[in-house]
């Protein structure tokens, strides 16, 4: 049976240029970086190296990027460094109703245990924020707004640019997750207007565990954890060096092949998309047909459950995703699909398909020849159980 | 297979230990859903279909709330990962499904409506007739599945003669899950596969054993899976209705007031503890529960007997006897089967007649009918005679 990753906005493997430039951070170069002496001053090479790296990929400044554990903890740690150093009038925070958990349960904790007041901001039925319903949100007390640079799910890109403008020029901090922009497309932190702006290195082929924040320099910023000098102070504990080494080097990468990479995903996506219609009756697109993540498809198929052709999927030996899974492994109904407007059912018939470095045209051929057998007999059980669910 | 047809005399074993039971016993290599909870019997019958050398694929069923860890009930998430961990021992996948919300339509809300009509409901038996066993197979057809399995010890028998499937008990009488079963229809039952059935536990225990599971000794989970503190009645109070009447009082079979209760749904039949009227001569039990006048009847033991029930929604698993049947009939899963006969009534009713006056007879549980280690069929408990 062959195996075929579409799920590259899960994770991503470790590239070989990656993983051949960490070796020696785990043993030759094992120093801690903040010792003085010479093996402590070779492993803070490396990691400054690798900040610098990071800074590129994103058009910042080396020491306005704090190496943390990743994504998730990259957003917990924009709000509350923020929120924790900022006047104390200031207790309104304004995110979007399809950002990451990470993003959505802050703020949710946030309001629910700190006192703050959120707005969670709608979005239009292909997960568009609307400039005027952004600025609708914002108040003289708004600290903070957060917003996902493109969309983990449904690949839908925000126009931040315009955004931020709207943001800044209210003198609010702008905080935007870039964890699933990173790689697929240009990130300039300026051009963006972006304050803070959060990374995951496996994401693009670099090692899980290791993830960045930037902080644009002048911020208002408290350090959530104490201990060391790590990281300016913003982030104690002995750095990750060889998870920094890779997640640089990654980065490096990424800036190098952005563009031959988007196209070809662009290109890979849409043959899939055009296939699946080709082949496969009542499908329609969750997020946008053009402006989404090139890597990124997401298609309901009406009548058949996701959770059912995921397992079907996989035991066909291809690897997709819908929903995210609770604790004890079973999926949810998307909070992404339901924002948009689909109803219950609806979400729960769509499957995210996401490609990446090593996704070949015979992959999506593949997929294509054995989809729509799989969908017609999880369409099939679904009639004969109706109601059932 | 066993071609005797419709023997009484219970199954010896031999020629029936092949685990397919459809007429044409499943060939190896077919695909398989077996149900994993998490312990030890769901296991090992996943372990035996894939000795058998059938391709399975293990489920387990997230039904209540959000599997927070705990101890007793069926759907921690510490049961979660024993599953995952042993599906990784047999070397076969493993999914979570998500039923959480059929399980609260169809059965923690039939549950908390069926102690308000002053029953005393299965959740078990409601879970294994609208939720398991359906779910389980719609997932089977969606990925070209020929069966589904679970740790049950019962037995499922094609009776070529009649052209029909048995259910028979375990072979471990103590452990005998049949009751639980009686609901399945002929579909269902040729579909199901219980490979436990014809072991004991003591040697499920050792198989789990000798295969190195990791759960050989993990020990019964016995409470209501969505009550894991086993405080139904607090849990139905929180599940209340808004306009729900909850105080009411008690009488005797004369209709005098011996005091008052917190609500209907704290009682059920045979019920002795909590009635709050001491100093009687002798002990009172809760005989008769009336959701219309809010009052719960207690009586003497003698009182408490019945001499029969009517029971509703009968599923004939045998052929639908012509007249009566002479059985033998557990009315709670916890109970011996005690001798009676047993009448068909129109519209899928039944009259059983104990041969003894029988304590217990509770509305909402219910009553199956046996014949020796075969199931008849059997019905929820509509009222005593």
């Amino acid at each position: 049976m062959p195996r075929i990753y579409l799920d590259y906005n899960a994770t991503t493997p470790v590239r070989q240029e990656v993983i051949e430039a960490m070796l020696p951070y785990l043993h030759t170069h094992f120093g801690n970086p903040s010792s003085v002496h010479w093996a402590g001053r070779r492993a803070k090479q490396g990691l400054e190296d690798a900040r610098e790296q990071v800074a590129a990929l994103i058009h910042a400044r080396a020491a306005e990027v704090v190496f943390t554990s990743g994504g998730t903890e990259s957003n917990n740690l924009a709000f509350w460094g923020v929120l924790r150093a900022v006047d104390g009038e200031k207790t309104h925070i304004v995110t979007t109703a399809i950002e990451h958990s990470s993003v959505l349960e802050t703020a949710r904790s946030l309001a629910q245990h700190h006192g703050y007041r959120v707005t969670i901001v709608p979005v239009d039925g292909e997960g568009r924020v609307h400039p005027e319903d952004l600025r609708a949100a914002l108040r003289a007390e708004t600290a903070l707004v957060s917003i996902g640079l493109a969309n983990n799910e449904i690949g839908t890109i925000q126009a931040v640019p315009l955004l931020s403008r709207i943001v800044r020029e209210r003198g609010i901090l702008f905080h935007v997750d870039a964890v699933q922009g990173a790689g697929k497309l240009p990130l300039d932190v300026d051009a963006l207007g972006v304050d803070l702006l959060s990374l995951s290195a496996h994401k693009i082929y670099g090692p899980k565990g290791i993830g960045a924040l930037y902080i644009r320099k002048g911020t208002p910023f408290a350090p959530l954890l104490r201990g060391g000098a790590q990281e300016r102070e913003r982030r104690p504990g002995t750095e990750n060096v060889a998870a920094a080494v890779g997640f640089g080097v990654a980065a490096a990468l990424a800036a190098r092949e952005l563009e031959a990479s988007a196209t070809r995903f662009f290109q890979l996506t849409t043959k899939l998309w055009q296939g699946i219609r080709a082949r496969i009756p009542e499908v329609f697109l969750n997020g946008p047909e053009h402006d989404r993540l090139p890597n990124t498809l997401n298609v309901g198929f009406v009548g058949a459950s996701g959770e059912g052709l995921m397992m079907g999927l996989d035991l066909a030996g291809i690897a997709v995703s819908t929903g995210s899974a609770c604790a004890a492994g079973a999926l949810e109904p998307s909070h992404v699909l339901l924002a948009l407007g689909r109803d219950p059912s609806a979400a729960q018939s769509a499957i995210r398909f996401s490609v990446g470095k090593e996704t070949t045209e015979q992959e999506v051929d593949y997929l294509l020849t054995v989809l729509p057998q799989i969908v017609a007999r999880v369409r099939a059980a679904g009639r004969t159980h109706e109601g059932a669910g | 297979m066993n071609r005797q047809p419709f023997n009484n005399e219970g199954d010896t074993g031999d020629a029936d230990r092949s685990l397919a039971v459809w007429p044409q016993p499943l060939p190896p290599g077919r695909r398989i859903l077996a149900a994993l909870s998490g312990g030890v019997d769901s296991a090992v019958a996943a372990a035996l279909l894939v000795e058998a050398g059938y391709e399975v694929i293990a489920i387990s069923m997230l039904l209540a709330g959000n599997a927070e860890s705990h101890d007793g009930g069926c759907c921690s998430l510490d049961d979660f990962q024993d599953a995952r961990r042993v599906t990784e021992q047999l070397g076969i996948p493993h999914y979570v499904l998500n039923l959480k919300e059929a399980f609260r339509r169809r059965v923690m809300d039939v549950f908390t409506a069926e102690y308000l009509r002053g029953r005393t409901p299965n959740p078990c038996l409601l879970c294994n007739r609208d939720v398991k066993f359906d779910l389980l197979w719609q997932r089977a057809q969606e990925l070209d599945a020929q069966g589904i399995a679970t740790g049950h010890y019962a037995r499922v028998r094609y009776n070529p003669a009649r052209g029909r499937y048995q259910l028979l008990r375990g072979v471990d009488q103590r452990k005998d899950q049949s009751y639980f079963l009686f609901p399945l229809t002929q579909a269902q039952l040729a579909r199901t596969l219980f490979p436990v059935g014809h072991l004991t536990k003591t040697a499920v225990r050792a198989k789990a054993a000798a295969l190195g599971l990791r759960v050989a000794e993990k020990p019964e989970s016995q409470d209501i899976c969505f009550i894991p503190d086993g405080d139904y009645a607090r849990f139905i109070e929180q599940h209340l209705p808004q306009d729900y009447r909850r105080a009411g009082e008690i009488v005797d079979h004369e209709g005098h007031v011996l005091g008052t209760h917190p609500g209907i749904h704290r009682f059920t039949i045979g019920q002795r503890r909590g009635l709050g009227i001491g100093g009687l001569a002798e002990p009172r039990y809760v005989t008769h529960i009336d959701p219309e006048t809010n009052r719960v009847t207690v009586g003497s033991k003698t009182q408490l007997m019945a001499r029969g029930l009517i029971a509703r929604e009968v599923n004939w698993i045998e052929d639908l006897p012509q007249g009566a049947c002479v059985a033998t009939v557990k009315t709670r899963y916890r109970q011996p089967a005690i001798p009676a006969r047993v009448v068909p009534q129109p519209h899928g009713r039944a009259e059983v007649w104990f041969v003894h006056p029988h304590a217990g007879v509770t509305p909402g549980q219910a009553a199956v009918f046996y014949d020796g280690d075969r199931v008849l069929g059997g019905g929820w408990i509509e009222r005593g005679l």
